[in-house]
């Protein structure tokens, strides 16, 4: 097989080997039930809700909009987990192996989208039963729920692989997460974005939170709901176009930045950072 | 000091004593013949491996590298030898390609290091100074992986095998962060050479090895230098590390390189500093001399059976090392 071909391959059970520590290992265990659960506890206190004068239930608004939101997510851990990656040194790993860099990332898109997948089976399982008022007993709603969580995927890992090349601190990160709570706060999770004013629903429909949950509701709420939505339309052409843009840009963009990040490291980068950090803990 | 105590026993001392010339030192390290290659591999083919010529780095207005130049030949073990700061982790970096010159020739596997493609990659070996990475994952797991990337190059080892080879096969199962400083830095090389590189580059490689994990590391790296003829370019401290691994010593401060040659033509390099130490009816002598078998035929004249404990000292790597920095040290940098 072809050099890259096995990088490849090499990337995959790089992927899979991750993905099972993430299941085996205590601490990891805890953050794919931490949200999980908590988003249930919220649903389960949403149970008795209703959306205003339209007599829908909150439950069933909401459920959705949370697939959507944790499925963006994955943007941050992806973010997150290639600046500790980078921190422990394991990209300048990869960096000095052939095809590491490829083989890595190849690594990383399964791993994370992997643990997605378990994050968002923990959490749509018991929810089913939780909420009423879905319409999830057609075909079709499991193919869009499929269709927009692809998307949604290529719209944001690659952008998160970016995030994950510009802050090259754990500390940096953190810095992502107050801006990102507020994208979430704006983008019409836990109550329809139609209540907010008008300026604040257009920053909201510049990200990606706001049509991932949007395209999960389109695939799991009946065609009825669809009255609580902007424009009483579930409108999958902007759907598709907004996380289309946000995929070719992060795709265009990520390569470059990688790149960029990658050639910048080095013995004693890595080292510099586990100074910076030691320190930061003395 | 040295461990074996063949370090600095009453060697036999060349017959014309240290103060002679006879041997060259080039400041260049070019002309440096084969010699320098010692014992320690029996190659034929003695392709230059490694190639820098006036090499030099410098962050923003600072240089830290100047004119460095050097060679080594295929199956050479060179150790780079300098206190902190003196630039040898900069000079290892740009040699593997993570850090890009400011000027001068590089050369590794006929190749500029800063455009090096894949294929390169696969031939050269990187061990560097501290590895954190990959604490989940269990030894053997991590050298499967590592190793499957060179499949198409070459045959890399086997992971069961290679854990044999550098004395982890107890770990194998163990997951890395739980693996002591010793054990982890064996992994490290173990990693380094999964791939069978041709050219391996080892920063500090021995930093937190006891006694016994030291000696087998270094069994370990004459061995790829004289079995698989992999060229060797090791920094360090440890004088007596480099005395013992290394054909060839470089010793580098303040980005030059102050000296280059074996551990023994780096010592005559000094004069002086040979010593010889007796004792006369219970009182201890020692004098440092430039023909110590002239001072030892003269002592034995004079004292016949009265002299005892009669002991050669060669100047160590230390002495000369000291003598090599003292002066830059006290001078302008």
């Amino acid at each position: 097989m072809s050099p890259v071909g096995n990088a490849l391959r090499a990337g995959r059970s790089r992927g899979l080997v991750e993905l099972r520590q993430s299941v085996t290992n205590g601490g990891d265990l805890f953050n794919h039930f931490f949200w999980p659960v908590l988003m249930l506890v919220t649903l389960w206190f949403l149970r008795d809700r209703e959306f205003g004068q339209s007599g829908f239930p909150l439950g069933a608004l909401v459920l959705p909009s949370i697939l959507g939101m944790n499925a963006a997510m994955a943007m941050v851990t992806m973010s997150q987990q290639l600046t500790a990656d980078r921190e422990d040194g394991t990209l300048l790993r990869a960096k000095a192996t052939p095809n590491g860099l490829l083989g890595y990332l190849t690594g990383k898109l399964i791993s994370v989208s992997g643990g997605l997948l378990i994050d968002l089976s923990i959490f749509l399982l018991p929810a089913l039963f939780l909420v009423r008022g879905l319409a999830v007993d057609r075909p079709g709603a499991w193919l869009t729920l499929l269709g927009v969580l692809l998307l949604g995927l290529i719209a944001t890992l690659p952008t998160g692989a970016v995030l994950g090349s510009v802050f090259t601190s754990a500390r940096g990160q953190g810095l992502l997460t107050l801006p990102i709570l507020a994208v979430i706060a704006i983008s019409g999770i836990f109550y329809p974005i139609s209540v907010l004013p008008g300026w604040l629903q257009g920053v909201a429909q510049a990200f990606p939170i706001y049509w991932m949950g949007l395209g999960m509701r389109s695939a799991l709420l009946p065609p009825e709901a669809v009255a609580v939505e902007l424009g009483d339309s579930w409108r999958h052409l902007e759907t598709v176009a907004v996380l289309g843009a946000w995929a070719v840009a992060g795709l265009l963009i990520a390569p470059v930045v990688l790149r960029r990040m990658a050639r910048r490291e080095s013995g004693s980068s890595v080292a510099e950072r586990r100074d910076r950090a030691l320190q930061r803990v003395g | 000091m040295s461990a074996d105590g063949a370090g600095n026993s009453p060697v036999a001392m060349s017959a014309d004593g240290a103060g002679s010339s006879a041997v060259a030192m080039s400041a260049d390290g070019v002309a440096n013949s084969p010699v320098a290659m010692g014992g320690d591999a029996g190659v034929a083919d003695d392709a230059v491996v490694i190639d820098v010529v006036g090499l030099r780095m410098r962050y923003g207005t600072a240089d830290v590298l100047h004119d460095v130049t050097f060679r080594a030949r295929r199956g050479e073990v060179l150790a780079l030898l300098g206190p902190n700061g003196a630039g040898k982790t900069t000079t290892i970096e740009i040699l593997e390609g993570f850090r890009t010159r400011s000027a001068g020739h590089v050369e590794v596997l006929g190749a500029d290091p800063a455009r090096a493609g894949e294929e390169w990659r696969a031939r050269v070996g990187v061990v560097l100074q501290s590895w954190r990475d990959h604490g989940k994952w269990r030894v053997r797991e991590l050298l499967a992986q590592v190793g499957a990337y060179y499949h198409g190059y070459t045959t890399p080892w086997d992971p069961d095998d290679l854990v044999d080879v550098v004395g982890l096969s107890g770990q194998a199962n163990q997951k890395i962060h739980t693996l002591s400083g010793g054990q982890r830095r064996r992994l490290d090389v173990a990693v380094g050479i999964v791939g069978r590189p041709e050219v391996l580059f080892l920063d500090e490689p021995t930093v937190g090895f006891d006694p016994v994990a030291r000696r087998d590391f270094h069994d370990l790296v004459r061995g790829l230098a004289a079995e698989h003829g992999t060229t060797i370019l090791l920094t360090t401290h440890d004088l007596d590390e480099a005395e013992r691994l290394a054909g060839r010593v470089l010793v580098l401060d303040g980005g030059r390189i102050i000296g280059d040659g074996t551990a023994e033509e780096l010592a005559r390099r000094v004069a002086g500093q040979n010593e010889v130490r007796w004792s006369l009816n219970g009182d201890r002598f020692s004098r440092p001399t430039d023909r110590p078998a002239r001072l030892v035929y003269e002592l034995y004249r004079e004292h016949g059976d009265d002299l005892r404990d009669l002991e050669v000292h060669r100047a160590s790597l230390e002495d000369t090392y000291l003598s090599l920095l003292r002066p830059v040290d006290g001078g302008v940098r």
